[in-house]
């Protein structure tokens, strides 16, 4: 784990790491998309309703699985104290919040004509927001402290803490009564038909692709950031230096 | 070295009493809430602990096959809530869901009437977890492989 902790092999990995899976992603993605909403039939009660199927889901999983990579890289950060590990959660929280908020878009208006109401406040819908919103606090708990340059060691707590939300979202169909089904995929089987579940799993596989590029780019430009930054500081000291230097000079 | 552990494994060892903890609470949380955070009462909880008349409770279930009814205004239906414990008999007057058919799953807002009736005031279907497009719908597994194998060999051609 320590090979990839060090920022220079990390940055001679992502640069060609980033492209690869940004185009992998788009070309899987929509691939994906253009076979479910075209060459898959309509479901026999909802219709042509459940293509957006595609898109709710892999959503879904991404929002919940940016906030169990932020909880790891949040771990990793405060007991072996890598140094790229706070950066990675930092580039996670943005993506994830998006895919989380794809997610309840997606699912309201797939509610509206399947269900009959665009939200409940039952345990699924609920805790997914709740999700959205440590989100929106992590964003701006650990874009605050990396502009006061604190240690993210605060951010990285609230990461570790915020991650008790992922498995109730998991389970909170299964726990509790709820108007969202319960799940369709488990371990070994599956209740959706095949004919939706292979463009489904491309589907999420290209979303992910994507993600993982996208999480690569943020890290790179953090990166690039603290050494612009670390640039500007020594040329700032430098020309204080000269500047009393020559003001010595003139007094002298 | 008295202690004998390296400050990175104090670390570990302080987050995963940590987490334990927390996640303990939670789980009690959880447990504490389990009837409260429920979206709705099955029908079984119905009989169990009757509702006071005119007090509002969300009810779901499924639509028992053969009970709706409309009736002669054309706008109100009956039908009756099962979960294979116990029925309850449901009145509304509105427009209904697209999914709302026998045998599928519905959640009703409203209250018990004097009689034992539910009044709904509004009416959700509940999707369930299998989803299939419409020509394999009332087939057997069977008949589905043959029909999907006819298509693929059909596509192939």
């Amino acid at each position: 784990m320590h090979i990839y902790a060090n920022p220079a092999r990390f940055l001679r990995i992502a640069k060609w790491l980033t492209p690869l899976l940004l185009v992998s992603g788009l070309v899987l993605t929509g691939s994906a998309l253009l076979w479910g909403f075209t060459q898959v039939p309509p479901d026999r009660l909802m219709g042509d309703t459940v293509r957006i199927l595609f898109v709710h889901v892999p959503a879904a999983w991404l929002g919940m699985g940016g906030w169990t990579a932020i909880a790891v890289a949040s771990l990793v950060e405060l007991v072996w104290r890598h140094p790229l590990a706070a950066i990675a959660a930092r580039a996670t929280a943005v993506p994830g919040a998006v895919f989380a908020a794809i997610c309840l878009a997606t699912g309201s208006i797939w509610g509206r004509p399947t269900w009959g109401t665009w939200w409940v406040w039952d345990g699924r819908l609920t805790s997914m927001l709740v999700l959205l919103f440590l989100y929106f606090g992590y964003i701006a708990l650990s874009s605050s402290l990396a502009r006061e340059g604190q240690a993210s060691r605060i951010a990285a707590i609230f990461g570790l803490v915020g991650a008790i939300n992922v498995p109730i979202i998991n389970r909170s169909v299964v726990w509790w009564n709820s108007l969202h089904q319960p799940p369709s995929i488990t371990i070994g089987q599956s209740s959706i038909d095949p004919v939706f579940l292979w463009p489904l799993l491309a589907a999420t596989i290209g979303f992910s692709l994507l993600f993982g590029g996208v999480v690569l780019a943020r890290m790179r430009t953090i990166l690039a950031d603290i050494q612009a930054e670390a640039r500007l500081r020594r040329k700032a000291q430098k020309a204080d230096m000269n500047a009393d230097l020559q003001s010595d000079g003139a007094t002298a | 070295m008295t202690t004998g552990l390296k400050p990175k494994h104090q670390r570990l060892a302080l987050l995963v009493v940590a987490l334990l903890a927390l996640i303990g609470a939670t789980l009690l949380a959880v447990y504490a809430l389990r009837d409260q955070a429920s979206y709705f009462y099955v029908p079984a909880d119905v009989a169990a602990n009757p509702p006071e008349p005119g007090q509002a409770i969300r009810l779901g279930g499924m639509v028992e096959t053969g009970s709706i009814t409309t009736q002669a205004d054309g706008v109100t239906v009956q039908f009756i809530v099962e979960d294979g414990e116990a029925r309850v008999p449901v009145s509304y007057t509105g427009i209904l869901p697209d999914l709302f058919v026998e045998g599928s799953g519905v959640v009703a807002d409203g209250r018990m009437d004097a009689n034992g009736t539910f009044v709904a005031d509004n009416l959700l279907a509940k999707h369930d977890e299998n989803y299939m497009p419409r020509e394999l719908e009332g087939m057997t597994t069977a008949e589905m492989r043959e029909e999907m194998q006819d298509t693929v060999s059909g596509s192939s051609q």
